[in-house]
């Protein structure tokens, strides 16, 4: 069967090909990976582009990041689609870098690398008690609702307690705020996995607390999430006004980010017009500022749970460069709550033979080109491998981010193969050998057609449920359907 | 503010339904696997569900088809264009001629201008901006809602002037004006701009 498959694709590919195709290999198929195969097949008619990624499904964060309850925002996996469907790419889900193929095979058999696999993992505070039950990141969380088959079963009870603490208080936290304080009867058209739709409908959470180290002034999510988190039906929101002042510092800041003023003007709206006092059993939001985790509180009944965080108050200091940083101020205080989600960012992960920059958290680069080692120095480069997205420059960002991000690393590849017009030119082996070597291995890889039919499959049962798709959550649904 | 865009496109629509003209994809390429079905009820599922998936995209394409070819036969309308160019990221000038009632975002696909549009004109991304380069005719333009405001937040080189090229809409007044692409990976590399994270 995979012979065949092999077959049918290498055919496929001599018939559209010069005799010397540019062979590419984009490893991610999140944003940053489809951008990047978008923009090398765009720039080089010779280029063959081939997408792994260790999952059967496509898109990443699009599928298992974006919120269910922003279905626009998803749209653009229409364009994704047309780029896996042209003719001189394809796309090879269920293929693991490091165990399916090592980093130096993949290196051995394509011209161009480039890695976009992104942040699979979380940053940690490193203060006591962050092992309680109880305490998750947000990350799992948002894969857990996302339906990502590495968290299906999460953990998760939502029935213990009515309130829970979201450490940071960017988008993604505000994400999460969102789907634990929304009405399920809300998300049930959405395209929520249904695991979670389940759990969120008995839901016993009624008091959220977004908190962050600095200031509504310095808060890091955009308008448009607070705006929707604020706009909730029937939530209460509480804001401390005190907060709200401002330093001459951050009128100065305000002055310069339009993101920052814009923000902090929807805080100060929310606080002076929003009703002060709940209703019995109304949702309530809690912004609180200025605030560090400081440890993890331990519950007297339920030994090894989560039953509040001990925090320390902060005010800003200026460290130089007009940076300024939260510090503690020996005062402290203590929020009961029965769960912690911890958004404070994504943390991407090292492969074998990959330089890594353990402190940054992203592989060290120049304009995507791969260095050898965090030293800086720009004429040490790993020729033929280029990282894109996340993996690049860090967990932040929005979608269209990895639009110039990709560019970027287009550009830079596209340069260094004129340069090298003599080397590029050798003969590679591409996509026949990565065949070749997944078969040797007994690595059942899908193609881009395995999704479309894990795509009609789910699309079919969300109709049933009047959802927009129902999502497939384990991996044996997920490979049993794409291999019918 | 979505649901006003969307019952536009909904009575164009059922205006070329009526007509029975309406060809139903146009543009194979671009629909493939459309979110429309969160649109479906304020169209209250018409027998059409194909057409109305992903319509706000295709609805003007659709729609001057239709005035285009009723205008022969009942000589009824005849189709208003106006004057538009595009200033592409190399400074290279486009000149196009856009129907009233068009998207600058619809008229830049439809033209083959390359400006991205991720999330085809449904106001959730950022990629299809512009920068209007007169101040004149900028100010002849509704001012933006705070929805698109927050789209602009996270555009890359924004000035004051930028707008969102599925939100400026085609009509009379607006003939001749000139719009920029932001050159996108030069903002990205020199300036350094970093937006906030997602």
């Amino acid at each position: 069967m995979a012979i065949f498959q092999a077959r049918t694709l290498l055919s496929r590919s001599f018939s559209t090909l010069s005799s010397h195709p540019l062979r590419v290999c984009v490893v991610g198929s999140g944003p940053a990976g489809f951008y990047t195969a978008e923009k090398m097949l765009k720039a080089h008619q010779e280029a063959q582009v081939d997408i792994i990624d260790r999952l059967p499904t496509p898109f990443g964060l699009v599928r298992s990041g974006v919120a269910p309850d922003h279905p626009e925002t998803k749209i653009v996996i229409n364009q994704f689609s047309r780029v896996a469907r042209h003719d001189r790419c394809s796309f090879f889900g269920n293929v693991t870098l490091g165990s399916s193929v090592s980093l130096l095979e993949l290196r051995e058999l394509y011209h161009v690398v480039v890695l976009a696999y992104g942040a699979e993992s979380d940053r940690a505070l490193g203060i006591p008690g962050e092992d309680l039950v109880g305490i998750h990141s947000a990350r799992e969380f948002v894969w857990w609702y996302n339906g990502h088959p590495d968290c299906k079963n999460l953990d998760l009870n939502l029935k213990n307690t009515d309130t829970a603490v979201i450490l940071g208080q960017g988008n993604v936290a505000l994400d999460v705020a969102r789907i634990l304080l929304r009405l399920a009867t809300e998300l049930a058209t959405t395209d929520i996995a249904s695991h979670a739709l389940a759990a969120l409908e008995e839901s016993s959470i009624r008091k959220v607390y977004l908190v962050g180290r600095r200031g509504p002034v310095q808060a890091a999510c955009t308008a448009k999430e607070l705006r929707e988190v604020l706009g909730i039906k029937d939530l209460c929101i509480h804001l401390q006004e005190a907060d709200l002042l401002k330093t001459p510092k951050d009128e100065e800041e305000i002055k310069n980010n339009r993101i920052q003023r814009r923000v902090y003007e929807l805080l100060y709206k929310a606080a002076t017009t929003g009703p002060s006092h709940p209703r019995s059993g109304q949702r309530e939001l809690h912004f609180v500022f200025f605030r560090k985790p400081d440890r993890f509180l331990e519950s007297d009944e339920r030994k090894g749970h989560v039953s509040g965080v001990h925090f320390e108050k902060t005010v800003l200091k200026d460290v130089g460069d007009g940076k300024r940083i939260a510090v503690g101020t020996g005062q402290f205080e203590d929020l009961e709550c029965g769960m912690v989600l911890k958004s404070i960012g994504y943390k991407s992960v090292p492969v074998d033979g990959l330089p890594f920059d353990h402190q940054k958290g992203v592989v060290p680069n120049i304009r995507g080109r791969v260095l050898r080692n965090t030293s800086g120095d720009p004429t040490l480069l790993e020729e033929g491998l280029y990282v894109c997205g996340w993996l690049k420059r860090g967990p932040t960002g929005i979608i269209a981010t990895n639009l110039y991000c990709a560019e970027e690393t287009v550009v830079s590849i596209s340069e260094d193969l004129n340069l090298l017009a003599s080397k590029a030119s050798l003969p590679k082996p591409g996509r026949e050998g990565l065949l070749h070597l997944l078969d040797n291995r007994k690595v059942k890889f899908l193609q881009f057609s395995a999704w479309e039919k894990i795509d009609s499959t789910e699309t079919r049962l969300g109709s049933l449920k009047n959802k927009p798709r129902d999502k497939l959550t384990t991996w044996e649904e997920l490979l049993k359907v794409a291999r019918e | 503010m979505l649901v006003s865009r969307v019952s536009r496109a909904g009575i164009l629509m059922l205006r070329g339904l009526s007509r029975g003209k309406l060809t139903p994809i146009t543009r194979a390429g671009y629909i493939q696997r459309p979110y429309g079905q969160y649109l479906q009820p304020w169209f209250e599922r018409q027998t059409e569900t194909k057409v109305f998936q992903g319509s706000i995209f295709l609805k003007h394409h659709n729609f001057s088809t239709t005035t285009t070819a009723n205008a022969s036969e009942e000589g009824s309308e005849k189709e208003e264009t106006i004057s538009v160019t595009f200033v592409d990221k190399d400074g290279e000038e486009q000149h196009i001629k856009v129907p009233i009632g068009m998207s600058m975002l619809e008229a830049a696909h439809e033209n083959d201008i390359e400006l991205e549009g991720a999330c085809e004109g449904s106001l959730a991304c950022s990629t299809c901006h512009v920068i209007v380069m007169d101040m004149e005719y900028y100010n002849k333009l509704e001012d933006p809602a705070d929805e698109e405001n927050d789209m602009l937040d996270l555009a890359f080189g924004l000035t004051e002037t930028s707008r969102l090229g599925c939100q400026v809409i085609a009509k009379p007044e607006l003939d001749g004006i000139r719009l920029a692409i932001p050159a996108a990976t030069r903002n990205f590399a020199v300036d350094g701009y970093v937006p906030k994270p997602h």
